[in-house]
C-alpha cells in the first residue's frame, strides 16, 4: 500500500473516532452540568476563531489581504441583517473584486 | 423558510437549505482538493475516498501537500489529525441531541463539521435534523466536487480568484453574531479569536483552532 492511501485510511480513521469520540462515550446520558458552561461557550470561541483564522491565515502566517475586505463588506451586510446567502455572496464578491483591481 | 417549531415536519431539508450558500465554495474546493490530490501523486479513488471519510477541508489540504511536497506519511497524518482535534470537544455539544445505538451515533457524528455544526447551533445545544441535513447537502457537495476535480482537473478558475476563500470566514461571522447573547460569550468570542491570531505565526496548523477552544472555560459555572 502507497504513503496515499496509508494517509487515506490513517486520517479517516482517526477523523472518525475523534468525531465520534463524545457522542459514543456519552451515550443517551445528559451531558455532565460542569460541562454544559464551557460547551455553551464553546461555539463563539470556537467561530470567532475560525472567523479569524479563515480571513487572516495562509500557509501558517498571518496574511493580510483581499478576504479582508470580504468580510468587512460581510459584516456591513450582517449588520443590515441581509440573509447569510446575501453575507456569503457579498463577501466573495468583494474579494474577487478586491483581486481583480489589485 | 419557517423558524417555528412545527410539528411533526421534519427540519432535514431546512438543513440542506441553510447549508445551500456554501454549496458553491464547498464544490470549487472540493475540485481543488481533487486537482491538489493528483497533483500530490494521489491516485483518483484515494482522493475520493479521503473526502468521504475524513470530510474535513483544512485537514485533506494539509495532508496531500505535505505528501505532495515530500514531507512524508508521519508529517501528513500528524497535521491532519491536529487540525481535526477541534472535533472532539464539538463532537461532545452535540452527543446529547444525537439518537439510538452507539454504532448510529457514531455514524451520525460523521456529518458534523464547522459548517453544519455552526448552522444547526441553537440557543441551547444543537438541533439533530439540522445538522443532518447541513452535514449530508455539505458532504454530497464535497465529494462531488472531488469527484469532477479529480477526472476534469481545474474545471473553475481558481476558486480564490472568484474571492471564493472569503465565503468561509463570512459564514462563520453570521453565525457567530447571534451567539453573542451575554457578556460572557462575547468574552470567549474575543479571547478565542485573539488566542487563534497570536498562535498561527508560532504554532504548527490546528493549534491555533483548539487552544481557542479553550476560551470557552470562561463559561465555568455559568450558564
Amino acid at each position: 500500500m502507497n504513503a496515499a492511501w496509508t494517509a487515506v485510511l490513517a486520517i479517516g480513521l482517526a477523523t472518525v473516532l475523534i468525531k465520534g469520540a463524545g457522542p459514543v462515550v456519552l451515550g443517551d446520558r445528559p451531558l455532565p452540568g460542569w460541562l454544559q458552561g464551557p460547551l455553551d461557550h464553546l461555539a463563539p470561541a470556537l467561530l470567532a476563531a475560525l472567523v479569524a483564522t479563515a480571513v487572516l491565515e495562509r500557509e501558517g502566517r498571518l496574511v493580510i489581504d483581499a478576504r479582508l475586505v470580504g468580510l468587512g463588506l460581510a459584516g456591513v451586510a450582517i449588520a443590515l441583517r441581509a440573509p447569510i446567502l446575501v453575507v456569503v455572496v457579498v463577501a466573495a464578491v468583494g474579494a474577487a473584486l478586491t483581486r481583480a483591481l489589485a | 423558510m419557517t423558524t417555528e417549531p412545527a410539528p411533526k415536519r421534519h427540519r432535514y431539508l431546512d438543513g440542506a437549505r441553510a447549508a445551500a450558500p456554501l454549496t458553491i465554495a464547498v464544490a470549487a474546493f472540493g475540485m481543488s482538493f481533487g486537482v491538489l490530490a493528483r497533483a500530490a501523486g494521489m491516485d483518483r479513488l484515494a482522493a475520493v475516498a479521503m473526502s468521504a471519510t475524513t470530510f474535513a477541508g483544512s485537514a485533506q489540504f494539509a495532508a496531500a501537500s505535505i505528501l505532495g511536497a515530500g514531507g512524508g506519511l508521519a508529517a501528513a497524518v500528524a497535521a491532519a489529525v491536529l487540525l481535526n482535534l477541534r472535533y472532539g470537544p464539538i463532537g461532545l455539544s452535540v452527543a446529547p441531541v444525537l439518537l439510538g445505538s452507539r454504532w448510529r451515533r457514531l455514524a451520525e457524528a460523521q456529518l458534523v463539521v464547522d459548517e453544519s455544526w455552526a448552522i444547526a447551533r441553537r440557543e441551547h445545544g444543537v438541533d439533530r435534523q439540522l445538522l443532518l441535513g447541513a452535514g449530508l447537502a455539505l458532504w454530497g457537495t464535497w465529494v462531488a466536487g472531488t469527484v469532477v476535480g479529480v477526472l476534469a482537473g481545474n474545471l473553475v478558475a481558481d476558486p480564490e480568484q472568484l474571492g471564493l476563500d472569503a465565503a468561509f470566514p463570512a459564514l462563520f461571522l453570521a453565525l457567530v453574531v447571534p451567539q453573542l447573547r451575554t457578556r460572557s460569550h462575547l468574552a470567549a468570542a474575543l479571547v478565542g479569536a485573539g488566542l487563534a491570531v497570536a498562535l498561527v505565526p508560532i504554532t504548527g496548523p490546528g493549534v491555533p483552532v483548539i487552544a481557542a477552544s479553550l476560551a470557552c472555560l470562561i463559561g465555568v459555572r455559568r450558564r
